[in-house]
């Protein structure tokens, strides 16, 4: 079913690096009020899946302020759909066949399938759930990735984003569409994590794919943990106020659906502004 | 001293690293989804020419460059030093034979140049991308030979040596491309 859910709220999903724009709005005759146009429709439709509405689908304006580049914009679209009864694997073989059917160079194979892990490991040779701050500097240095000011005071995951950026997405760039998964605990957001084994630490059930380089889409296998979701909100807010961001007011409406009926589902949100910019030949997404 | 923010950053800056100054060529925002942005700049060495890309992230500042450019009149060398003078202030300015570099193959007397001051001192002289060069010296050209792309050596007045066409001779003018160094046309005939 297409769903239309508000773009204005007051409480959101707080990630420690995704700033909503903040607005004030008049409600009445009282003094403004603070409202943020939200950096995606996540909580709103988490709502009605809460309240029984079984698969939904929308194309939602999403905003991140300051986000403006050769991939990113301030206000673009995103096409995002949940699947009750489904997890992250089962859903990407759906997004597969969404992207397949929309650029017809992408069909022919299955995409490949690496664990955060591998992808690291391969084109990096970094094992990213056993480094350290320094460990991945010096792999930079031997990469030619030049390490920013105040690199050795930040996290590893900030540090893992770096070599992602600067040297494994244009790497990726030549290579066949690539779904990763298998994340990080610290970088879950609001995907499940999986228990670890003998064999494997624990991961979160989060997956991204890549096209020509380009990331397109990130899917989870939703936290139905209302609590565990409100710990992770809390983190990020203690995130953001240590890097010198606003800490931002949680969806209290979106934890009470967790609590109140929300069905074990996956979801995935799609940049449909980079999927047309992919599917044209373009370059950069303000030509799209 | 002052300093630009990463939200300041653009295309055209002038920066300072190390004690070097910088123009910022490039820049690309890139940012993992869920994760922390990096702005990456490429930055052109104003003193050498050397392209180095550099990354920053959200709180990172860069020293702002006191940089300007001015156009001045090439006046004379002597036996260490190239002579200019500001054209508005009709300041004079000794400039070194390495802040000059290339450029001083083709310096006339009263020749225009745009020099780049960083700190008020010139650090590189640009002259004119087109002049007009006398030839002081060249073979005559073989008869029968005067077709095609055919070149040889000439010397101009400056004493700089570039290759010209064959039907070019001694007291000829030419046109020269600064930027590459070759010939581009001939302007009178010696």
């Amino acid at each position: 079913m297409e769903v239309d859910t508000p773009l204005l709220a007051d409480g959101v999903v707080v990630e420690a690096h995704i700033d909503p724009i903040p607005c004030e709005v008049r409600v009445g005759a009282g003094a403004a009020v603070k409202r943020r146009l939200l950096t995606s429709p996540e909580g709103p439709m988490k709502r009605l899946l809460a309240q029984g509405s079984g698969p939904i689908y929308q194309f939602a304006h999403a905003f991140r302020d300051g986000e403006m580049g050769r991939r990113h914009a301030v206000e673009f679209t995103m096409l995002e759909w949940y699947r009750p009864g489904l997890d992250h694997i089962e859903l990407m073989s759906e997004v597969e066949a969404l992207v397949q059917e929309l650029i017809p160079e992408t069909g022919g194979a299955r995409f490949d399938r690496v664990t955060y892990r591998e992808l690291f490991r391969e084109f990096a040779s970094i094992d990213p759930f056993e480094t350290s701050v320094g460990a991945i500097g010096e792999r930079c240095a031997a990469l030619g990735v030049d390490v920013p000011q105040g690199f050795g005071d930040g996290t590893v995951d900030d540090a893992l984003d770096l070599i992602l950026v600067s040297h494994i997405e244009p790497t990726l760039a030549a290579e066949r569409p690539l779904f990763v998964h298998g994340y990080p605990p610290s970088q879950a957001a609001l995907a499940q994590v999986r228990v670890p084994t003998d064999e494997q630490p624990a991961t979160a059930d989060r997956f991204e794919l890549y096209l020509r380089g380009v990331e397109l889409a990130n899917g989870y296998h939703e936290l139905i943990d209302a609590d565990e979701q409100r710990h992770r909100f809390e983190e990020a807010n203690r995130a953001r106020v240590a890097s010198g961001r606003a800490a931002l007011p949680i969806d209290d409406a979106l934890l009470d659906a967790l609590r109140d009926g929300f069905p074990p589902c996956a979801g995935v949100a799609l940049g449909f502004d980079r999927l047309l910019m992919l599917a044209l030949g373009l370059d950069r997404i303000g030509d799209v | 001293m002052a300093s630009y923010g990463t939200s300041d950053f653009k295309k055209g800056l002038k920066v300072q690293i190390e004690n070097e100054p910088y123009l910022m060529v490039d820049l690309e925002f890139m940012k993992p989804g869920k994760g922390q942005a990096v702005y990456r700049v490429r930055l052109k060495s104003l003193t050498t020419g050397r392209v180095v890309d550099k990354n920053y992230r959200s709180g990172d500042s860069l020293e702002v460059a006191d940089v300007e450019e001015k156009t001045m009149q090439f006046l004379y060398k002597d036996a260490t030093d190239f002579h200019f003078m500001d054209g508005e202030s009709f300041e004079q300015f000794q400039v070194s034979a390495d802040a000059v570099g290339d450029a001083s193959k083709w310096l006339k007397d009263e020749m225009e140049c745009d020099v780049v001051m960083w700190n008020g001192s010139p650090i590189t002289v640009t002259p004119p991308a087109h002049v007009e060069m006398k030839v002081t010296y060249t073979e005559p050209g073989a008869k029968g030979n005067s077709t095609g792309n055919v070149q040889k050596p000439a010397t101009v007045e400056t004493g700089a040596e570039l290759m010209v066409p064959i039907f070019i001779n001694n007291n000829d003018v030419v046109r020269v491309d600064t930027r590459t160094g070759e010939y581009v046309e001939r302007v009178s005939k010696g």
